[in-house]
């Protein structure tokens, strides 16, 4: 059988073209030159480059420190996830309760969303600040022995605390519009089928949540592995020790503080196909219980 | 089973609004009482007082016994089917079905069973297994229906349940509903705005005005005798024919139309005469002549509109007629017909109350 070809114009393309050329300049150049540079070993001046096979990758991600930053990532990107949503479904839940109207409040209440995550890592500095800081000093009032320049486990308090509070934001206002969106009928039907109103919220609410709930975590995951550079940036910078490096940190670090362009290109691929099998994961696994 | 009774029941928003505004009303134990007024009378706010979804700012409803203002939705044996369906999208029609009686701790078996049988009555076993976006509008309001039989309530709530189906449907599922509810006789207490729905299903018709219930009775009772103008212009499909007019001692008079065999009627006061479609005939010795605007042929009957170029209606427009005639009886536009109706079947009232006088 003989297919049936349409004429067409090359004007879509045109059209398409302008986001063509800043996916290719701005990822896939930028991701074929990491791939390329993980072959390479580079001497400390950048004047001359060897062809190493898989060297980098096996001196990198068997060290105990590309290890420590992948364990922490993992921690970190879990706590905050699961924090940042838990205490924004709360928020939104108590909020939806009360809150009838009132659009131009939840319009405000957006704002937080652009609060860039340096400005809140810096916010955060000043406020765990030994010398100016209140929350170093309400901390320490209330018995800690806290300090997050020299405990790791007070760093990663600081950093999963400030991640979280830049993103609780963000998430209270998807989920406070799922939850308007849920028809008032289907609540007030379950009203008189289930008196527990917390069974009600698992048996119901919680389920027609679910196309929200997932394309957050989604947002979230990438959210705590990606964009919390900039507040780890701005507060520990890895430190203590490298308790509080993720593994994005780790690759600017190795890459642009430690002039090692080979080892954190490596690494840069293995963030990649890592951040690959996860998304895969999500879609195949999780997606099949949302129901839209 | 057992009635509803409502003593004194207001409803006050906190903004001072008053949608209900003292209702009593005694249901008999396996009646069918039908709400039926205007939008934004109250009828839907008075049947969610009833299921628990508005509070009750005072006054008391009681289902048999047991005074219900505190309880909660889940606990007043009550089950509601709503005007959007309101299923379960996440849950199969089973799910649906069967969760109310989950929360309730109901061994599985019987849930099983009262499921299946439900489902069967009310021709939806074949589906019971699918998702409620797989439905049509007809099966979901079957489905909806089913959720509110399985829980065996003390009391059905209807809350205009067929106002979202095509008007074939709808006289179809009104049909089942009667039957149904004539075999489970269940108390039920059904909302709507459509009063062919109201007239057909209710044993007994409560009209609601403005938070007030105006009139309640069977529906031939309101239709025979209303005891006020609203309720005469509401009950009836043609509409009642109002005519304005004022009683000068022998006739009812407005403009050149002047209409003989009243007595007893206050003078220099604004009255209305209401004269339905039906008991309007076409008669040589009639009292006025209308010209015919409009025939609508309805297959077994006919609907003649007419002008009576003498008369003014309220808007001070030409007055406007129906009547209901055979369906041989087909005058062209312009004729001229001589009307006659027989004054012991017309109703007049007082414009300003609204309140019946014969």
């Amino acid at each position: 059988m003989k297919r049936v070809q349409f004429e067409h114009s090359p004007l879509p393309y045109l059209f398409i073209a302008p986001q063509i050329i800043i996916i290719v300049i701005f990822f896939l150049w930028p991701a074929g030159q990491a791939i390329y540079q993980s072959f390479l070993l580079e001497d400390a001046f950048g004047l001359s480059s060897k062809f190493v096979w898989f060297r980098n990758y096996k001196d990198t991600i068997f060290s105990d420190a590309w290890l420590q930053a992948a364990g922490f990532t993992i921690v970190f990107s879990t706590i905050v996830t699961v924090l940042s949503l838990g205490l924004a479904l709360l928020l939104a839940v108590k909020a939806n309760e009360v809150l009838q109207g009132a659009r131009t409040y939840k319009t405000l209440l957006m704002w937080a969303y652009a609060i860039a995550p340096p400005v809140a890592g810096l916010m955060g500095n000043l406020m765990f600040n030994p010398l100016v800081g209140d929350m170093y000093k309400f901390m320490n009032a209330i018995g800690f022995d806290f300090d997050h320049k020299l405990d790791p486990w007070d760093a990663s308090f600081v950093v999963i605390l400030i991640s979280v509070w830049k993103q609780v934001s963000v998430n209270f206002i998807f989920f406070l519009s799922g939850l308007q969106g849920i028809p008032n009928s289907v609540i007030e039907a379950a009203t008189m089928d289930c008196k527990s109103s917390f069974r009600r919220f698992w048996t119901i609410t919680f389920p027609l949540l679910a196309p929200t709930t997932f394309f957050l975590m989604v947002i979230n995951i990438t959210y705590a592995f990606f964009d919390t550079f900039g507040i780890i940036d701005t507060t520990t910078q890895g430190a203590p020790g490298g308790a509080t490096n993720t593994l994005v940190f780790k690759v600017y670090q190795d890459g642009f503080r430690g002039a090692d362009i080979g080892g954190s290109s490596a690494q840069s691929v293995v963030l990649m196909l890592m951040v690959l099998a996860l998304t895969v994961i999500q879609f195949r696994f999780i997606e099949k219980k949302v129901h839209y | 089973m057992s009635g509803v009774k409502l003593t004194g029941v207001r409803k006050t928003y906190p903004n001072g609004a008053e949608a209900i505004r003292g209702v009593d009303m005694d249901i008999q134990s396996g009646e069918m009482i039908v709400f039926v007024g205007p939008s934004g009378c109250g009828k839907s706010t008075l049947l969610r007082m009833v299921a628990g979804l508005e509070g009750i700012s005072d006054g008391e409803i009681s289902i048999g016994d047991r005074v219900i203002n505190k309880v909660s939705p889940s606990e007043r044996d009550v089950a509601m089917v709503f005007q959007n369906y309101a299923l379960y999208p996440h849950m199969t029609v089973r799910g649906n079905m069967s969760y109310g009686l989950k929360n309730r701790k109901m061994p599985k078996a019987e849930i099983d069973a009262r499921v299946e049988e439900a489902a069967k009555m009310l021709k939806i076993d074949a589906y019971l297994d699918r998702q409620p976006n797989q439905l049509s509008g007809g099966q979901r309001q079957r489905v909806a229906m089913g959720r509110a039989i399985v829980r065996e309530p003390q009391v059905f709530l209807f809350d205009e349940p067929l106002s979202n189906l095509d008007a074939k449907l709808r006289v179809q599922m009104r049909i089942e509903i009667k039957k149904l509810q004539r075999r489970m006789n269940v108390t039920s207490i059904y909302v709507t705005h459509d009063q062919t729905e109201a007239m057909t299903l209710a044993d007994r018709l409560a009209v609601i005005n403005e938070g007030r219930v105006e009139q309640m009775g069977a529906p031939m009772e309101l239709y025979t005798n209303p005891r006020t103008l609203f309720v005469a212009s509401f009950i009836g499909a043609p509409q009642i024919n109002l005519i304005p007019v004022q009683f000068d001692g022998t006739h009812l008079v407005n403009g050149g139309l002047s209409l003989a065999g009243f007595a007893d009627l206050p003078r220099d006061t604004d009255l209305v005469l209401g004269v339905r479609p039906d008991t309007l005939s076409v008669d040589a010795g009639g009292q006025f002549s209308v010209r015919v605007d409009l025939v609508e042929q309805h297959g077994g009957e006919n609907l003649i509109y007419g002008g009576v170029t003498a008369a003014k209606d309220a808007e001070g427009e030409e007055l406007e007629i129906c009547l209901k005639a055979d369906k041989e009886m087909l005058p062209s536009i312009d004729d001229s017909l001589t009307l006659g109706f027989d004054p012991a079947t017309a109703f007049v009232f007082r414009k300003d109350t609204g309140e019946r006088l014969k």
